[in-house]
């Protein structure tokens, strides 16, 4: 095998209750590359993240990191994997009892045992980074608009400079300014400091700019993988409807069998 | 055939709950007895459980030694012994009422209130973000509140215990014209070191009991606001059942031999 594959899922199949989420994923991200996973909404994009994560555990299939298995390892491993892992959640998913720099060096002081005023000058540095200022370190986060809570989800994520990060949905929320200094910094992220991620995105513009590879998931299933410049010529018209944003094609949305 | 497939869904999930209970309590426990110890989050929780819970606990004391101390007399003076009523009432608090009343009072105060933090946080997908970040939620979220309330409760208690004597004091010297000092003689003469000790153990019991059916019902929350809704409900009835049940079988055990 020529290419490294950094991280590999084969076959992940993922139900909850009676619903089939994730329906057999195959997808892999090379060394310091950066895939972007679109598709619509419900598909199952998040939860394949949570899956690589090990915060939900499939019924079936291998995630393999660095070429290990990492499905239904002690949580001593996992601790080990998840520490080299950074991870943007939808939602952010701040810690409300924290103050923002608090939230932002939480991995640095918890995981890695940075001290606590080092930790602080890199937090600052990371929200200076995501477009921050100092004034808002030592505020709680429910005093933060949506967007800047977001923002301050993506320093922690990469305040570790983690080997592997994960942004779901990194530019949601966003004006286009602050969201294309965003995207920088996810291309930065991979191109300067040589992380691997993995970005769920709507936003096909966004996804030009930060992808190397582009996948589209679709009922739970990777309908298709490749280059980010043959997106345009994927001969699927699954990711053709997706890209045009047309509501003529294979995809049916609910709002259109009405 | 409905009704019999309904027991069997019944006890099918009866069972379930308990075996999730069993995995949670001894998850719990080994991460409470392993370093490493957040003595910081211990020492916060420690604060939110006994310090804010003085003025609830204090004012039931007080107000319970009152109405003891009334009805101890009338029933007393049926057998013309109402001098026993100070002494009566010391051990009514100190062996029953103090432990007791305080944990059924903590239970609705602190069991909902960790309920509910550890619910949003769950909902809001918190719970996932300490994981990612490489800290175990049973480390840092569960386990400082065992350690805080279970060490916590039998201080509250002291004070429950003073206080609801007090109370009896104030009513019967003021009201039913016993002697400020005859009082305190009947009080202290009687009393003995067990009477207290086995209200400090019974809770010690009742604040395992509050933070982990708090813990338990906030970590596994799910569905949002009214999930969490749910979660608090559920923490504070099961705790207070589990106290009840708990006060009888710990009086049936530290009772017998005396
Ligand atoms: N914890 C859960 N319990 C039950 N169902 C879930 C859970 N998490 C996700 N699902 C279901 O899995 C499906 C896929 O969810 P997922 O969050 O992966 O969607 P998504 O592709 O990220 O969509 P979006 O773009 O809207 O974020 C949804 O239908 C959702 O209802
Ligand atoms: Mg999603």
């Amino acid at each position: 095998m020529s290419e490294d594959r950094h991280i590999e899922l084969t076959d992940v199949h993922k139900r909850f209750g009676t619903k089939n989420v994730l329906n057999g994923v195959n997808l892999h991200v090379e060394r310091q590359k950066s895939l972007v996973v679109i598709g619509g909404s419900g598909s199952g994009k998040s939860v394949t993240l949570k899956c690589i994560l090990g915060l939900v555990t499939p019924e079936q299939g291998s995630i393999k990191i660095n070429g290990q298995e990492t499905l239904g390892i002690s949580s001593g491993a996992r601790d080990e994997v998840l520490s080299k892992m950074g991870m943007l959640f939808q939602g952010a998913a701040l810690f409300d009892s924290l103050l923002v720099w608090e939230n932002v060096a939480f991995g640095l002081i918890q995981g890695h045992n940075v001290a606590r005023d080092k930790a602080k000058d890199i937090a600052f540095e990371k929200l200076a980074q995501v477009g921050l200022g100092s004034e808002i370190a030592e505020l709680s986060p429910a005093e933060l608009s949506g967007g800047m809570q977001k923002r301050v989800g993506l320093a922690r994520a990469i305040a570790t400079d983690p080997e592997i990060i994960f942004f779901d949905e990194p530019t949601t929320g966003l004006d286009p300014i602050m969201g294309d200094i965003i995207n920088d910094l996810i291309v930065d992220c991979v191109k300067q400091v040589g992380a691997t991620t993995i970005t769920i995105t709507h936003d096909m513009a966004s996804a030009r700019k930060i992808a190397d590879k582009i996948a589209m998931i679709y009922e739970g299933e990777i309908i298709w993988h490749g280059d980010a410049a043959d997106v345009d010529e994927s001969g699927s018209a699954h990711v053709e409807q997706f890209i045009h944003g047309s509501d003529e094609g294979p995809i049916q949305t609910e709002s259109v069998i009405l | 055939m409905n009704f019999l497939a309904f027991i069997g869904r019944l006890v099918l999930s009866l069972f379930a709950e308990v075996g999730r209970l069993s995995v949670f309590l001894k998850d719990a426990v080994v991460h409470t007895v392993a370093p490493p110890m957040y003595f910081r989050l211990i020492f916060e929780q420690m604060v939110k459980i006994g310090y804010n819970s003085l003025p609830v606990v204090g004012l039931t004391a007080f107000f319970t030694g009152g109405a003891l101390v009334l009805q101890i007399y009338v029933g007393g003076s049926r057998f013309n012994a109402e001098s026993t009523a100070p002494s009566i009432v010391a051990l009514g608090i100190t062996r029953e009422l103090g432990p007791v009343l305080a944990g059924l009072m903590v239970a609705g105060r602190v069991g909902a209130a960790i309920a509910a933090e550890l619910g949003t946080m769950r909902v809001t997908e918190q719970i996932d973000a300490l994981t990612t970040l490489a800290t175990n939620p049973f480390k840092y979220l569960v386990a400082p509140r065992l350690v805080a309330a279970v060490l916590t409760l039998p201080l509250l208690v002291l004070v429950a215990d003073t206080i609801g004597v007090m109370g009896g004091f104030i009513v019967g010297t003021r009201s039913l014209g016993f002697n400020e000092g005859s009082y305190i003689i009947n009080t202290v003469d009687f009393i003995e070191f067990d009477d207290v000790f086995s209200g400090l153990v019974k809770a010690a019991v009742f604040g395992f009991i509050i933070a982990l059916m708090g813990c338990y019902h906030g970590y596994y929350s799910q569905g949002g606001a009214q999930g969490v809704g749910r979660a608090t409900t559920n923490a504070v009835v099961t705790a207070s059942i589990l106290i009840l049940a708990a006060n009888y079988i710990l009086t049936s055990l530290l009772f017998t031999n005396i």
